[in-house]
């Protein structure tokens, strides 16, 4: 879209690129914010939720006659509560399978019923009552079992898309991706050397601490209201209306302050199910998941098998690149398979680049997007093996990588044709940084990989009002996981030339504003900040009317300065300008009140990279990793709220330490998970880390009147093969399946000094 | 099944609270007393979102039974500011964006109270393991051990000044 | 359930024994609770002992340190004395968990737990420490490491009660340690711990020694042929070799989510050797 800013790269800014206080600050600090659980209605039930022992089962049937009868149990729900109304939207299906199990419970975890009882206590009891009759299924949790033809099948009716041909038999594998240009076998015969390898990582969960929360309150006239804790509620509204039939306009939806999110609550679990025990019972119903149920009923991210093939020439300058990717993404279709496919060689300028990704089911709970979705996994098997090519050509890895780096005017392995990217920049910047040079210690070794993110815009709708104060309220629809309304406020004040203070951000619930997407693919600042931006514009011009009125001179005389009208020139007339506050202050006068507004669809979303540098000291008695030293140099565009920007790159590299060392799922023989826990699901604590260093590059976005661009998923793509190239530089031993567990890498060691003695 | 009936001290003032033998301070603190500042992530002691002083012991509210508490003193987020002025690690989470979403911020202020409170000039090392109980999943620890270091140095500041005026 | 908190053991032994369904005891609370959320059990009766008289005590001895059952490891790790004298069962202690877990857990519950992996308990077997156990037919002392039996057993009879550990006087140019191995820095279960502890004569020769080990069989283990290969020893590199193969011999653990029978078993002579190390400079060796 064509934006009135070209010279993003060289305006000045007042308050964009300042670290104000974030207003909601105050509340978070003194325990008052609200999140999903901290709400309660008067009269509320408490629910709880019936889930499946098995990883595969078929429901014979379910008995819930006693459990209803039990004193103080107000509903229960199962599958017959929840009709097909999703008149063929298989995606729709699939979320309506999901929240309540049909015919068959397909991973451990799978909801089966719901109870309301007027205490927790009860409920319990209550799940104790309801009698479910299963036929346990040979189950499959491991993606290359699953693509087996031997392999148990999760969905009779799932045949292969993206084929050729329809296959004949249903099978797990969803669907077939492909994407690349140029002639990849060409350019392997043009290469001086081949490498080939596979990987593995394993599902890693998003572990947001606040588990999944809400209260539904449903009347019998078919209107109601939900709280609750979401990335997306707008998302949540239209997901429950469909799934229930309810009319959009008549479910309300608030967004409680949400405790993390990064992808995990982008769908619906619990809500549809409160929604529908709180109709059954009348009476508000709070539903609020256990972490165990967090860890074994929401998503986590695919776990993935790649291969991948590079070939070179001596002089270092890649000929052809090709990888196969393989994701489960639990017991429905949907893994980010096709972003990792997309994502993979991204971040290098390729003559002939291939990937094929499959999309594969297995019985596990149902995936969802995590931060980046699909692009840490191929970035991890496609760096690792770029810092092994580099090795063999005896180049320095950040040569072999600037060499091949990816640039304006590079077509991507995906597609499109870049425009100004920051990826040579961050590669540039991270060569000449001190930590590239400092000296590494005994069992240390120092890697480093480049990733990429696409980035999104998406639908956002603002509305600004000026109340007779002067200040100004905004009101969003995108829930803040991470301190974006301190952004919004910013961009806000910038635009309309008034201070920071003067702003507030909230966000509003599903009735007082257009629809909204989700907290997502790193659009919140980009898009409903650009909303507040155009909403500002439109406030101003209204701002501009009012002046005019006031001096009794034509609108066009009036021009828009620093947070003041000002007649547009001589001709316009003599008047001292007029402030914002004063124009408010007479706006009951001059027409009613000010307000602005901005709905669309952004486009221009400019895409982000990064490269992270890693040390780490491999203890080689015991295969115990401790990171030393990071550092991440990533591209913001602009960074509006450095601090926030800083606090993105941070969080993105230790959730990226995690899967890389400590984080998985493990499975039982059985099927069931046996790490549900945040004892045992290993997520990186306060002493494992060392300071996460950051330094932004900006590089202007041309979509974005500001330059913006998404900060927020980028920082998790490099890491799994920055720590993976760290450990394999101390010890001599490439890592190539994650996480590299101490059991793991021992073992490993212990095989290469094995080999090395014999 | 009949109520147990506490008298207990929070944030210093007398509450009374009638509790089932097996609800955890936490529950109580939440669902019966509506101090909502201690947030539950686990319920098992392995995230410190739910941290408060039991006699102004760091510990998880929980892994304590409600009933355990009669006669001693509770201390929770929502006493940690007195009146209108922040304590100085609220205001320094503040200014060093050491919150993102913000739910693990109680447990995490209450943790960083009470060890600054026993190590007024812990190393980073000290605080990094000090606050190894509580998790954050938004920041990678960064900013909240420099906004703690950033408390601690204030804080021992304005001792320091307070002992000069002495 | 039920709730007591009764001021003396004879009645909180009294109501255990006269409990008809599932009894349990609260300490700390910090495996209790959790087992209780997790629905692994449902207590009909819970006796909480901490209001009884010289639970939360440490009380110096003439012949060492009686430890109350319900004291934290937060206040075994400011015991100064205590900590001079046995720091590797402090150290062990103050394993457990976070600062928050600190604040509540006790030596006592990590005993009568019986997890393998306890971190206190192969510290307390290497110093030789004894719980007294009080029941409805009086008081009797018995080695820590008769009290666990297999993961989540002990020998407690119905209504018996830890009421103390004692811990012996430290004997001189003597010295203990306690390492254990995690995967992360903190937070986690022992996936190897090995407690040593070590006495050696004017010397530096090993004249007694006791070494256990966790977490790498159903119960913490007291190794007498690693011991065997330190007495006699000062220590040098063919006696830690032998201290560690011993340690790998005495291994017969189970591959699970925290890490696999071979990983154990190595890593268990890794760490043997190197708690070894420490409790002798802690004894005055080099």
């Amino acid at each position: 879209m064509p934006l009135d800013n070209p010279s993003a790269n060289t305006r000045k800014y007042k308050l964009v690129g300042t670290r104000p206080d974030r207003q909601d600050g105050f509340d978070k600090v003194t325990g008052r914010a609200k999140f999903g659980a901290d709400a309660v209605a008067p009269g509320q039930l408490a629910g709880s939720i019936l889930r499946s022992p098995h990883a595969h089962a078929r429901i014979r049937s379910i008995d819930t006659s006693k459990a209803e009868k039990l004193a103080g149990v107000k509903a229960v729900v199962t599958r017959a509560d929840f009709p097909d109304k999703t008149a063929g939207d298989s995606g729709l299906f699939d979320i309506l399978t999901n929240i309540m199990a049909r015919d068959k419970a397909l991973y451990e975890g799978h909801a089966v019923a719901a109870v309301a009882a007027v205490s927790p206590a009860v409920a319990k009891q209550a799940l104790k009552l309801i009698k479910v009759d299963y036929e346990v299924l040979p189950h499959v949790t491991d993606v290359d079992e699953a693509m087996k033809p031997t392999a148990p099948v999760l969905h009779p009716k799932l045949f292969t898309e993206g084929l050729a041909e329809k296959p004949k038999k249903p099978s797990n594998i969803a669907r077939r991706y492909e994407f690349g240009h140029g002639d990849v076998e060409a350019g392997f015969a043009k290469a001086d050397i081949i490498v080939e390898r596979s990987f593995k990582t394993e599902a890693t969960h998003q572990g947001y601490i606040e588990p999944h929360a809400c209260l539904a309150n449903v009347s019998p006239d078919g209107s109601g209201e939900l709280w609750v804790c979401t990335q997306g509620h707008f998302m949540v509204r239209d997901y429950c209306a469909r799934l229930l039939g309810l009319e959009i306009s008549k479910l309300r939806v608030t967004a409680s302050e949400i405790g993390g999110g990064f992808g995990g609550k982008t769908t619906v679990f619990l809500e549809p199910v409160a929604l529908a025990l709180s109709r059954k019972a009348n009476r508000p119903v709070k539903l609020v998941m256990s972490r165990d149920e967090v860890f074994k009923c929401t998503g986590p991210t695919s776990s993935a098998s790649i291969d991948v093939k590079i070939g070179v020439t001596k002089d270092g300058l890649i000929t052809a690149a090709d990888a196969t990717l393989r994701y489960q993404g639990g017991a429905f279709p949907g893994s980010p398979a096709e972003f990792g496919a997309m994502s993979a060689f991204a971040q290098y300028h390729l003559d002939n680049v291939r990937t094929i990704a499959y999309d594969v089911v297995t019985n596990r709970p149902k995936q969802a997007a995590y931060r980046a979705p699909g692009a840490p996994m191929a970035n991890f098997a496609v760096e690792s093996m770029i810092e092994e090519l580099a090795h063999k050509l005896g180049m320095a890895p950040i040569d072999f990588r600037i060499k091949n780096a990816a640039r304006e005017g590079t077509r991507s392995s995906y597609g499109p044709v870049y425009g100004p990217i920051g990826l040579l920049a961050t590669l540039e910047e991270a060569r000449k940084h001190p930590h590239f040079k400092a000296p590494l210690g005994p069992n240390q070794g120092r890697g480093m990989a480049a990733g990429f993110w696409f980035n999104f815009g998406g639908q956002s709708c603002v509305s600004l009002n000026i109340p007779v104060d002067g200040t100004v309220t905004i009101s969003v629809g995108s829930p803040d996981i991470g301190g974006s309304r301190a952004s919004m406020c910013l961009m806000t004040a910038e635009e309309l030339g008034i201070p920071y203070e003067h702003v507030r951000a909230i966000i509003a619930d599903t009735s007082s504003l257009g629809y909204n997407d989700v907290t997502d693919g790193s659009r919140t600042t980009f898009a409903t900040g650009m909303a507040c931006i155009l909403a500002a514009r439109d406030a101003i011009k209204k701002l501009c009317q009012r002046a005019a009125r006031m001096w009794g001179i034509p609108e066009e005389a009036v021009t828009w300065e620093k947070g003041y009208a000002k007649p547009a020139g001589a001709n316009a007339g003599n008047f001292p300008p007029l402030s914002l506050k004063e124009i408010a202050a007479a706006s009951g006068g001059t027409g009613g009140p000010i307000a602005g507004h901005h709905e669309y669809s952004a486009d221009g979303a400019g895409v982000s990279f990064a490269t992270h540098i890693c040390d780490v000291e491999v203890d080689p008695e015991t295969g115990a990793t401790r990171i030393v030293r990071y550092t991440v140099l990533q591209d913001a565009g602009k960074a509006v709220h450095p601090s926030y920007v800083e606090g993105q790159f941070q969080g993105g590299a230790v959730q990226g330490i995690g899967w890389a060392l400590n984080e998985e799922y493990v499975y039982g023989k059985d099927g069931r998970l046996q790490n549900a826990g945040f004892l045992d699901y290993r997520i990186p604590v306060c002493s494992d880390l060392p300071m996460i260093d950051t330094k932004i590059l900006e590089i202007p976005n041309p979509g974005h009147p500001y330059g913006v661009r998404g900060v927020g998923e980028t920082s998790i793509v490099p890491p799994l093969a920055a720590v993976a190239n760290a450990v394999s530089n101390a010890v001599g031993v490439r890592m190539t399946e994650l996480p590299i567990s101490p059991p793991r890498l021992l073992k490993a060691l212990d095989t290469v000094s094995l080999a090395k003695a014999s | 099944m009949s109520g147990i009936h506490v008298t207990t001290k929070i944030n210093g003032d007398e509450v009374q609270f009638v509790c089932e033998a097996d609800e955890s301070l936490l529950d109580v603190l939440r669902n019966r007393l509506g101090l909502t500042g201690a947030k539950e992530g686990c319920g098992t002691g392995d995230c410190g979102a739910c941290s408060v002083t039991v006699d102004g012991r760091l510990t998880c509210s929980c892994l304590v039974l409600g009933a355990e508490v009669d006669g001693h003193d509770i201390g929770t987020i929502e006493g940690m500011a007195m009146g209108d002025e922040l304590h100085p690690l609220q205001k320094k989470f503040i200014e060093h964006a050491a919150l993102q979403c913000g739910i693990c911020t109680p447990g995490f202020l209450v943790a960083a109270k009470a060890l600054l409170d026993h190590n007024p000039e812990p190393t980073e090392t000290e605080i990094r393991f000090g606050l190894a109980g509580n998790l954050c999943r938004c920041t990678g620890y960064d900013k909240i051990v420099r906004a703690v270091q950033a408390a601690a140095e204030e804080m021992n500041s304005a001792k320091k000044i307070q002992q000069k005026v002495a | 359930m039920r709730y007591e908190s009764p001021t003396s053991f004879k009645a909180a032994a009294e109501l255990l024994s006269k409990e008809k369904g599932q009894a349990f005891i609260l300490a700390g609370g910090t495996d209790l609770l959790v087992r209780m959320r997790t629905g692994f059990i449902e207590p009909d009766l819970v006796v909480d002992i901490k209001r009884i008289g010289g639970s939360r005590e440490i009380k110096k001895t003439e012949s060492g340190f009686k430890i109350g059952a319900a004291v934290s490891g937060a206040e075994l790790g400011e015991h100064k004395a205590l900590k001079k004298a046995w720091p590797g069962v402090v150290e062990a202690a103050n394993l457990i968990g976070s600062k928050q877990v600190q604040g509540r857990c006790t030596m006592a519950g990590n005993l009568c737990n019986a997890s393998p992996a306890a971190d206190s308990v192969p510290a307390l077997v290497a110093a030789g420490a004894k719980a007294v156990i009080v029941g409805p037919k009086g008081k009797r002392k018995v080695a820590v490491e008769e009290i666990p039996t297999g993961p989540g057993k002990t020998s407690l009879k119905k209504g018996e009660i830890v009421e103390s550990i004692i811990l012996p006087k430290r004997a001189p140019k003597s010295g203990d340690a306690y390492l254990r191995f995690i995967p992360r820095s903190e937070m986690d279960i022992a996936v190897v711990g090995v407690g040593v502890n070590v006495t050696l004569d004017a010397k530096g020769i090993v004249t007694k020694a006791r070494v256990a080990l966790g977490a790498v069989a159903p119960t913490v283990r007291l190794v007498p042929a690693a011991a065997k290969a330190l007495i006699g020893t000062k220590m040098e590199d063919a006696a830690l070799d032998k201290l560690a193969e011993a340690c790998a011999a005495a291994c017969s653990p189970i591959d699970d989510k925290r890490g696999t029978r071979e990983f154990r078993i190595k890593v268990a002579g890794v760490l043997a050797r190197r708690a070894a190390i420490i409790a002798r400079q802690r004894a005055g060796g080099k």
